[in-house]
């Protein structure tokens, strides 16, 4: 059982997807100038990640290695575009913020790389939990650095006033650079500085 | 490896993807009605934001929409409403769809470059407007109008008041700008600034604009001017093309001459 836990929880600190690995760091500037869009991202590539995983390791006894990536990117070209679908159906407000950015899952790194890397050599339950391991840890960052760029950018979290703004009457002067995308690879530097100095283990050598 | 035989590996191949296409298909064709209801409760609804019939989230909105607003197609060129048995696939009232309208060789035609200010090139000659009732009495008339920002092509209304000349509503239902700062065109502090501002000055010249800073409000221009964004000068810019686009000569002025030689507005 400790193994599963691991796999699961590994990639959140120890692991992470975007802080250790730097891996999809561009998905994670362009959808998180608000909470609520870098949510249902965060939700969108954990789900991609998990049934990619799963699938690529059902399949991986039986495809010749040659061939490998492009029925990868079948597997998950087709999953993205049914979470795409999914999302237009239910969250049309969301998907119209998201606009293109739901299609470029497929083009995340994460997802391609946690099959290549973990996918082919373990069994599907083990591959679908590293799948969720890894898309929490993507989460944590994409919901860190949402709610800063929110909370500074424009005064609010999930569309909700928390500090008023100048500009509607109130006295918080809403800073624009954080919703420009730079603001969210100053943030993430930040979030590897820091966890690189509580983890120097992580820290690459020279 | 057994799995490396060609025979294999493109069994397994077209399996995959035979199993793969069920899947995407299955839920793009399982999901497109949900889909296409949303996207037309969505447009119902930013046509009542813009006639300012949309007051809460509690607001019915096809049921509003019923009761309250008349839809008609006009001719751009002449003004003139088009009879329902001109309508066709592509150009009918029920699923009026701009883009649509304005690819269709029929039904849309190429914009001359040098009066293109909105940046749209092609545009279509019918458009659907939506007129806002009180009864028997015409209020409000919704117009339909669109154009390039900075990184996208805005999409929304404009709302004129039965006098023709005062803005009464403003809205965009879908666009690309960048959160925060041109997407703040969706700022409802920002939109109603367009509520009571002249359209067009005594003479019927067009004068409303979008200028860069802040309206001074002493100015005799003011009533024909509403506030930059700050941080998004393309944006606005744009914007501010593409309602002169849409309120000159190119669009709806021969509408809005032929209702006033009517009589259906009142003096100045």
């Amino acid at each position: 059982m400790k193994k599963y836990r691991e796999i699961l929880l590994d990639p959140i600190f120890n692991n992470n997807p975007i802080a250790l690995q730097i891996l999809g760091i561009c998905s994670a500037l362009a959808v998180t100038s608000k909470l609520e869009t870098a949510l249902v991202m965060a939700i969108a590539v954990t789900l991609v990640t998990a049934f990619s995983n799963f699938f690529v390791s059902l399949v991986r006894n039986h495809i010749a290695s040659s061939i490998r990536i492009l029925v990868e990117m079948t597997i998950i070209a087709s999953l993205v575009i049914i979470a795409d679908q999914l999302i237009k159906a239910y969250a049309y407000d969301v998907s119209k913020q998201l606009s293109v950015y739901v299609g470029l899952i497929i083009t995340n790194c994460i997802v391609m790389g946690r099959a290549e890397a973990f996918a082919l050599q373990n069994k599907p339950v083990v591959s679908f939990l590293d799948g969720i391991g890894n898309g929490i840890g993507y989460s944590f960052i994409l919901i860190v650095v949402g709610f800063i760029r929110e909370l500074i950018g424009s005064g609010k979290l999930l569309g909700f006033s928390i500090l008023p703004l100048t500009n509607e009457g109130g006295w918080f002067v809403s800073n624009g650079l954080f919703l420009m995308p730079p603001s969210a690879f100053f943030l993430i530097g930040l979030i590897i500085w820091a966890i690189r100095t509580y983890k120097p283990d992580q820290v690459e050598e020279g | 490896m057994a799995s490396e035989s060609i025979s294999k590996t493109i069994g397994v191949v077209v399996a995959i993807c035979f199993v793969a296409a069920i899947f995407v298909s299955s839920a793009a064709v399982g999901l497109k009605p949900i889909q296409e209801e949303n996207k037309k409760i969505d447009l119902l609804k930013n046509i009542l934001i813009a006639g300012d019939l949309y007051k809460s989230e509690e607001t019915n909105v096809s049921e509003t929409y019923n009761s309250k607003i008349q839809p008609e197609i006009i001719n751009l060129e002449n003004g003139e409403v088009v009879p329902e048995s001109n309508f066709d696939d592509v150009l009918n009232i029920e699923n009026f769809d701009i883009k649509n309208v304005a690819k269709s060789p029929e039904h849309g035609k190429a914009i001359n470059p040098e009066k293109d200010i909105a940046k749209i090139v092609r545009m279509p000659k019918e458009m659907a407007i939506y007129q806002v009732k009180d009864g028997e009495s015409v209020e409000k008339y919704i117009l339909p109008i669109y154009g390039k920002g900075l990184w996208s092509t805005l999409y929304g209304f404009i709302a004129l008041d039965k006098d023709l000349h005062t803005i009464k509503g403003f809205t965009f239902y879908e666009h690309g700008e960048t959160p925060g700062l041109g997407g703040e065109v969706d700022n409802p502090k920002w939109k109603s600034q367009w509520i009571g501002k002249q359209a067009y000055d005594e003479d019927w010249n067009l004068k409303i604009e979008v200028i860069k800073g802040q309206v001074d409000q002493t100015s005799e221009k003011a009533k024909y001017q509403v506030d930059g964004l700050s941080g998004s000068t393309l944006t606005t810019r744009g914007v501010s093309n593409l309602v002169r686009f849409w309120l000159s000569e190119e669009g709806y002025k021969p509408f809005i001459t032929k209702l006033r030689e009517e009589g259906n507005s009142e003096k100045i």
